[in-house]
């Protein structure tokens, strides 16, 4: 739309407003951010005497020292510490396996078509959309059964049978835009199912995986629906710890240890997002949501 | 004739077949076998453990008349409505806006789009503190110099659900404003010029060309917002706990408090039914019109 003649007086106007509205939309973006930042700064007085908008008047990390390792969440007062290692734990093996499988699904079903093979897929795909309290109960009770109820290697097999339908449908929409003719002549030459994935499919694939890595890793660190209903007292994930500690209600309320503690949860997510975000809005708009 | 066939070509034609089966049994055991379960389940008479006892439409008729379930789907409604809405407006225009050879593009959009990587408890927890009126936005402006200002959305049952509705605006707004921009940058560029040529304003280019081609794009961040909105259950929890009372309750919430803590498994069981049956109402007409469009294609 810029051409290289001279703008006009109303274009320069015109993009004077542009650049303020996005501007302005920035700060509404980043405002709850920037106040809980600065408020976890300050001491509880300073708080409910002065304004959330002020900056501290002596910043100290107080708040985030007592919200990473003495705050109470609920029964114990260790702060969320711990809890942050049990995601840690559970995030780990949940978003490597179902990325594992979801790369495995998606190669048969672009690449190795066979009867039933896109049934399979359409059945699959409906498991993006249930809402999860239609499973829930069952989940439970096959886990008491499993004798997995209330552990982390439950929460993990939990993650990975529902984040499957995503993470087969991010590699086979990616896949399926791949050359055929590259897996076609791999296979006149007697190239095997798996010689052909490793070799040829794999190395294409980093785009994709860097897609699907970040997209089961906010969905299993920001999870708390599994995490309230299947993980166990030793095994609370960061965001079930979160939530009791905001709502732990003996004494004060303690505002600035409630703030820290949510920036400590948020932070893994964030920082994965603000350095790799760019590779998954790439991967995004390069297939991942391209039709089905 | 697979009789001479040595194994190992038995073998690897079955590879493909052998490497999905396990993702198979998982997809039909702990999606579609777990949704019958749940479904014979919500005919039960069970309370804390399950009793296959049947007492036919028992626990729907209970859940029909139930105040609380009332609250829970009218606020759905609402929330889900509102959210969906305006994050649509929202994610379009700032798509616009974007997609104007913006300097600091990137920039820009990292920060429009971080609230999706955090997580509903987390924005709830600060946004219940930015509602909070004792401390939140109202003292802030009547701290200003306005002191009969009045913003207690949260502690208002009428007006509860709003909250919800503005903070999951803006943890889901710039997730759909990336969907559209990525739709934009997928313009045919010529047809845009052509027009150009042909005189046309660019506002109807935007409303005649570029916004009627975004209609699958438009689709998507429907679906994929329906679900955010039916799933939503962290927010409430964080954010209001669904208070005053349950005047905030969704569906979700009500499930979990009956199924796993008040101890009415066959009720939970039947809201949960209930969930589905509405996200089906919304899925079933666009797989259906994706399927005509494959069709026509």
């Amino acid at each position: 739309m810029i051409t290289h003649q001279k703008r006009s007086l109303s274009q320069i106007v015109m993009r004077l407003g542009l650049y303020s509205i996005l501007a302005f939309m920035a700060l509404i973006y980043l405002a709850p951010l920037f106040v809980m930042l600065i408020n976890s700064l300050k001491d509880v007085e300073e708080i409910r005497t002065g304004s959330l908008l002020a900056l501290p008047q002596n910043p100290s990390f107080a708040a985030w020292s007592k919200a990473w390792g003495s705050a109470c969440t609920g029964s114990t007062c260790e702060g969320i510490a711990p809890f942050f290692l049990n995601s840690f734990k559970i995030v780990i093996p949940a978003v490597i396996i179902s990325t594992l499988l979801g790369a495995l699904n998606g190669y048969v079903i672009a690449m190795w078509r066979f009867k039933g093979s896109e049934l399979f897929f359409a059945l699959l795909l409906f498991g993006c959309f249930i809402p999860f309290q239609v499973v829930l109960l069952p989940m439970a009770m096959t886990l008491g059964w499993l004798g997995l109820a209330s552990s982390a290697s439950g929460l993990i097999l939990v993650h990975v049978i529902y984040g499957l339908a995503f993470t087969t449908l991010f590699f086979r929409n990616y896949y399926v835009g791949l050359p055929r003719e590259l897996i076609s002549a791999a296979k006149i030459d007697g190239a095997g199912f798996f010689l052909i994935f490793w070799r040829i499919v794999l190395p294409l694939s980093p785009p994709i995986i860097v897609v699907t890595v970040i997209w089961q890793f906010t969905q299993v660190w920001n999870d708390f629906l599994f995490g309230v209903v299947f993980s166990g007292a030793d095994n609370l994930p960061v965001t079930v710890a979160l939530n009791n500690l905001v709502n732990t209600s003996f004494g004060g309320k303690e505002y600035n240890v409630d703030m820290a503690a949510a920036l400590l949860a948020a932070l893994p997510t964030i920082l994965v997002y603000v350095f790799a975000g760019k590779y998954f809005v790439r991967g995004l708009s390069a297939g991942a949501v391209k039709g089905a | 004739m697979a009789t001479k066939r040595p194994l190992s070509d038995i073998l690897a034609d079955a590879m493909p077949k052998l490497v999905l089966a396990p993702s198979f049994l998982i997809v039909m055991v702990c999606i579609y076998g777990y949704i019958l379960w749940t479904f014979a389940l919500s005919f039960t008479k069970s309370r804390m453990l399950p009793q296959w006892k049947f007492v036919g439409v028992e626990q729907y008729t209970k859940l029909f008349n139930n105040d609380r379930w009332a609250v829970a789907s009218e606020n759905l409604i609402v929330f889900g409505g509102l959210f969906i809405l305006i994050c649509l407006a929202i994610g379009i225009f700032m798509a616009i806006l974007l997609d104007q050879k913006i300097r600091q593009e990137g920039f820009l959009r990292t920060i429009y789009l971080y609230p999706m990587a955090i997580s509903f408890i987390v924005t709830g927890t600060a946004w219940k503190w930015l509602l909070n009126p004792s401390i939140g936005l109202q003292k802030i402006v009547r701290d200003w110099g306005f002191p009969d200002f009045t913003f207690d959305w949260l502690v208002n049952s009428e007006m509860v659900v709003f909250c919800l509705v503005i903070a999951a605006v803006w943890q889901s707004s710039g997730f759909v404003m990336a969907l559209f921009l990525a739709g934009l940058r997928g313009v045919d560029q010529e047809i845009i010029k052509a027009a150009q040529l042909d005189g046309a304003a660019m506002s109807t280019i935007y409303r005649r060309i570029i916004l009627p081609s975004l209609k699958p794009v438009f689709f998507s961040a429907f679906v994929i917002l329906s679900h955010i909105a039916i799933k939503s259950f962290d927010l409430v929890t964080a954010l209001t706990g669904g208070g005053p009372g349950y005047s905030s309750d969704l569906p979700a919430n009500f499930m979990y408090a009956h199924a796993f803590t008040r101890s009415q498994m066959g009720l939970g069981a039947a809201s949960g039914i209930v969930m589905l049956g509405g996200v089906l109402a919304i899925l079933i007409p666009y797989l259906y019109s994706e399927l005509r469009q494959k069709k026509a294609r």
